[in-house]
């Protein structure tokens, strides 16, 4: 694909103030919890306190009586989809059917008039369990005779197939080269075993939603979600209805990063309400969002790899175990295909092995995976340069993969823009620094796919001439401004003069969800295209009324304008002007654009840290933190400088402190912010940024997207600055003050 | 026009790396792999993702593919 790129950009680079500031900083902005209907009613979830149980009965009779309750519901509710793999898993993930598989699992739900009223409604519900053994570590999970979660399954990917039942769902490969010849090859060696504990997206607003079908079987539902029209085709499904018959409108969203791409209390809050004929609204607590939504994996990882004196990378060879819950399915093949994403590793062997555990199915969060597989070859790779003595930006250089290397997964890479952040690390004044006592430095670098999908854009042009372009990606990272000032660099206006709005399912065709990195590419484009859709139109108008061929018209700076034998024979009509006489033109104009866009372009970020350790406490003070990133183009940098640094502090607390801990009773132990610590402002140093832009040729303007490639090298950069400060390579995330205290003390003798 | 198959594939695709097929759009030549190579169909009717000379389709298979573009058969990449 040729890049049409326009260097000389009026808006694209610049930094206008976000559309939605005023509205969040004042209170206005609506989020899920603050949809309302009239005769609103009340939902709540009974969950299972069990790891793993048979459920033998459940009996509603004494809470259907309970004064306010207007409807219960249990899967018995909802459509019997188990023969779909794909279905059976949000299904029962959504309303458990005749199991419960984890501390937290939904059994039941009441809608009443009065919170009050359904709390007490469901400490009447009487659930009768077997009670079974259970298993939540993932390594205990694998070992035969473990627990079978749900029965066990027969393993995918393995040939030949297994005969007996286990916990490994699904085994993937990727590999290369002649792995033996590339350990032989090698001067120094490395082998690790690491470990990394299951974190939650730890988003501030907890999933909400208000749901009301009526009698004729027409349903609207506000939602607290990444991406309405995934909740409206999965919730339609679950519940059988038609997806014209569903109306999803988002809200604005207190945070995603991949948690809320997927359903929980929406189909049970649609089932709530169809039952009572009711509006229904459900709001988690935190508790339940860390119980019973979708954290990503825990993971153990072996491996081993394998350099020359040169620095030359000779082999590498991984082997990924991911739990990612009681369902299967897990993220671990993308760990597999990113592992070894950044190099040039002609020898190499990735495994990925899916394992179920008694614990929530996993949601995506940000580079699903990523950060896993790349916490375990970053700090391989800090291990090796040590001892060829080389500068440990020099040899990611000289390994680093460039424009038409294939990647591991098996393709070859196009345009990115790698070794533009390594060396832009090596430049950077923070590299040369000072340390002091008990203080290290550690870098690490890092990929991610990035993806487009399916999108749908209207771009309405007002009779005063001001714009409103309609979007259907919920705004989870600035979308709206970026959009706006794409659509305004097209057309030729003031940024002020386009609202960006994100539509409800009923009003433009469909949309992918916001994740994976895909709005400011793909919605950009659809953006773009919806503009130039509309500038035809424009140009149309002004011909019309010249009388001219549209041929003989361009578009220049919010003009149309006659060109060639015609220029200078009339005025140039401005935006506003053939907006204001459109009725009498031809009726309203507008642009549309509606694509499954691909050629999103990798991304790859390089990260520097300072830390200082405590010796004797253990604990990690962050003293300075860089994120350098190939953001393709910057349409606001602002927004890119924020991901950047949103990235790299939730990278900072997965290495240092975030992790589900399940007791022996496979509870979890910690589901609040009290107990499960996510960094805050006071913990972290203002995180410094470089954007660096090597365009992205499938892309008008060569934007890339930014905002999962920054948690992925955080995890490694700060071991291995820790490494630097103790001398002590620290083998489990996260990296608390307890291990390394422990780990200070192994060392000491 | 040759079709490379993914170290992740090949296994399932009884162990061959290279098919010959036709050249036209990414759609047209997972049909034509699909029919020609039996081995091929469960993998494509699963879902696969589409390397064009680097550039990863994943759904949009519109594209159409020239003789001497490089086609790599990936597993499916989704989530994100």
């Amino acid at each position: 694909m040729a890049a049409l790129l326009q260097p000389n950009y009026q808006l694209v680079g610049t930094r206008p103030a976000r559309p939605d500031g005023v509205d969040k900083v004042t209170g206005r902005a609506r989020f899920g919890a603050d949809a309302t209907a009239p005769g609103m009613l009340h939902g709540m979830i009974l969950r299972s306190p069990h790891a793993q149980a048979r459920i033998l009965s459940i009996d509603i009779s004494a809470a259907e009586k309970a004064p306010g309750v207007k409807a219960i519901i249990t899967s018995a509710d909802l459509p019997d989809l188990t023969r779909d793999p794909g279905t059976k898993a949000i299904l029962e993930n959504v309303m458990a059917r005749g199991m419960v598989l984890y501390d937290g699992h939904a059994v039941a739900a009441v809608a009443a008039t009065s919170k009050a009223a359904v709390r007490a409604a469901l400490a009447l519900i009487k659930v009768e369990y077997e009670v079974l053994p259970h298993v939540t570590d993932v390594d205990a999970a694998m070992v035969p005779g473990a627990p079978l979660v749900n029965g066990g399954v027969i393993t995918n990917g393995v040939d030949p197939k297994p005969t007996e039942k286990s916990n490994i769902f699904e085994r993937f490969e990727f590999n290369g080269g002649d792995l033996a010849k590339g350990f032989s090859d090698a001067d120094f060696v490395v082998e690790r075993s690491f470990k990394t504990g299951a974190t939650h997206q730890g988003y501030i607003e907890p999933h909400a939603c208000l749901a009301s079908v009526g009698p004729d079987g027409q349903g609207e539902l506000w939602v607290c979600t990444q991406g309405h029209w995934m909740v409206r085709n999965l919730c339609s499904t679950l519940l059988g209805m038609d997806l014209s018959r569903l109306r999803v409108t988002a809200s604005e969203i207190g945070g995603g990063f991949g948690g809320k791409t997927t359903v929980f209390i929406e189909p049970v809050a649609l089932a709530l309400s169809r039952k009572a004929n009711r509006p229904v609204k459900v709001v988690m607590s935190r508790d339940e969002v860390f119980r019973a939504t979708g954290p990503t994996a825990s993971a153990s990882v072996d491996i081993k790899m394998g350099m020359k004196k040169d620095g030359r990378l000779t082999a590498g060879e991984i082997t990924l175990r991911f739990q990612g819950g009681a369902f299967g399915g897990s993220i671990v093949q993308l760990g597999a295909m990113a592992a070894f994403a950044c190099y040039d590793i002609t020898n190499f062997r990735a495994v990925g092995i899916d394992v179920l555990c008694n614990r929530p199915k996993l949601a995506a969060y940000r580079a699903p995976s990523a950060p896993i597989a790349n916490f375990a070859v970053e700090s391989v790779m800090d291990e090796l340069i040590k001892k060829t003595g080389l500068d440990q930006f020099d040899v990611r250089l000289l390994n680093a993969v460039v424009e038409g290397k294939r990647g591991p997964f098996g393709a070859p890479y196009g345009r990115i823009g790698l070794r533009d952040t390594i060396a832009a690390a090596k430049a950077h004044p923070h590299y040369k620094a000072p340390l002091g006592k008990n203080q290290g430095r550690g870098v690490a670098t890092g990929f991610w796919f990035n993806f487009g999908g399916n999108t749908s854009v209207s771009l309405n042009i007002g009779f005063d001439g001001t714009v409103n372009l309609v979007l259907g990606t919920p705004d989870i990272g600035g979308s709206r401004a970026s959009m706006a000032m794409m659509a305004a660099e097209e057309l030729g206006i003031p940024y002020e003069k386009v609202r960006a709005v994100i539509a409800d399912t009923g009003s433009i065709g469909h949309n992918d969800t916001t994740e994976g990195s895909r709005v400011t590419f793909s919605t950009g484009m659809a953006t773009i295209a919806a503009a130039r859709d509309a500038i035809k139109k424009l140009c149309g108008r002004a011909a019309a009324t010249w009388g001219i061929p549209v041929e003989a018209v361009e578009w220049d700076g919010g003009f149309a304008k006659p060109s060639g034998d015609n220029a200078g024979k009339f005025d140039p009509l401005s935006l506003a002007q053939i907006a204001r006489k459109s009725a009498a033109t031809g009726g309203p104009i507008a642009g549309h654009n509606e694509v499954n866009a691909d050629g999103a372009g990798s991304s790859f970020g390089t990260h520097m840290a300072d830390v200082e350790v405590d010796p004797e406490t253990g604990a990690v003070r962050v003293l300075r933190y860089t994120v350098i990133q190939d953001a393709g183009k910057a349409v606001h940098p602002s927004y890119v400088e924020g991901q950047f640094q949103g990235g790299a502090t939730q990278g900072i607390g997965w290495a240092l402190n975030e992790e589900y801990i399940y007791g022996a009773n496979g509870r979890l132990e910690n589901p609040g912010f009290l107990d499960y610590r996510v960094p805050v402002a006071s913990d972290l140093p203002m995180i410094d940024t470089v954007i660096v832009e090597v365009p992205n040729p499938g892309h008008p303007y060569g934007v890339r997207g930014v905002g999962e490639t920054p948690i992925v090298p955080p995890l490694a950069t700060i071991a291995n600055a820790i490494a630097n400060a103790t001398g002590v390579r620290m083998s489990e995330i996260p990296m608390s003050p307890p291990r390394i205290l422990k780990a200070l003390k192994t060392k000491s003798g | 026009m040759k079709v490379i198959v993914s170290s992740s594939l090949s296994s399932a695709a009884g162990g061959q790396s290279e098919f010959e097929v036709e050249p036209g759009t990414i759609n047209q030549i997972l049909a034509r792999l699909g029919r020609d190579y039996p081995v091929l169909a469960p993998i494509i009717e699963d879902g696969v993702a589409v390397a064009v000379d680097g550039v990863i389709f994943r759904g949009n298979f519109t594209q159409l593919v020239q003789p001497d573009n490089e086609v790599v058969l990936l597993r499916q990449i989704t989530g994100g």
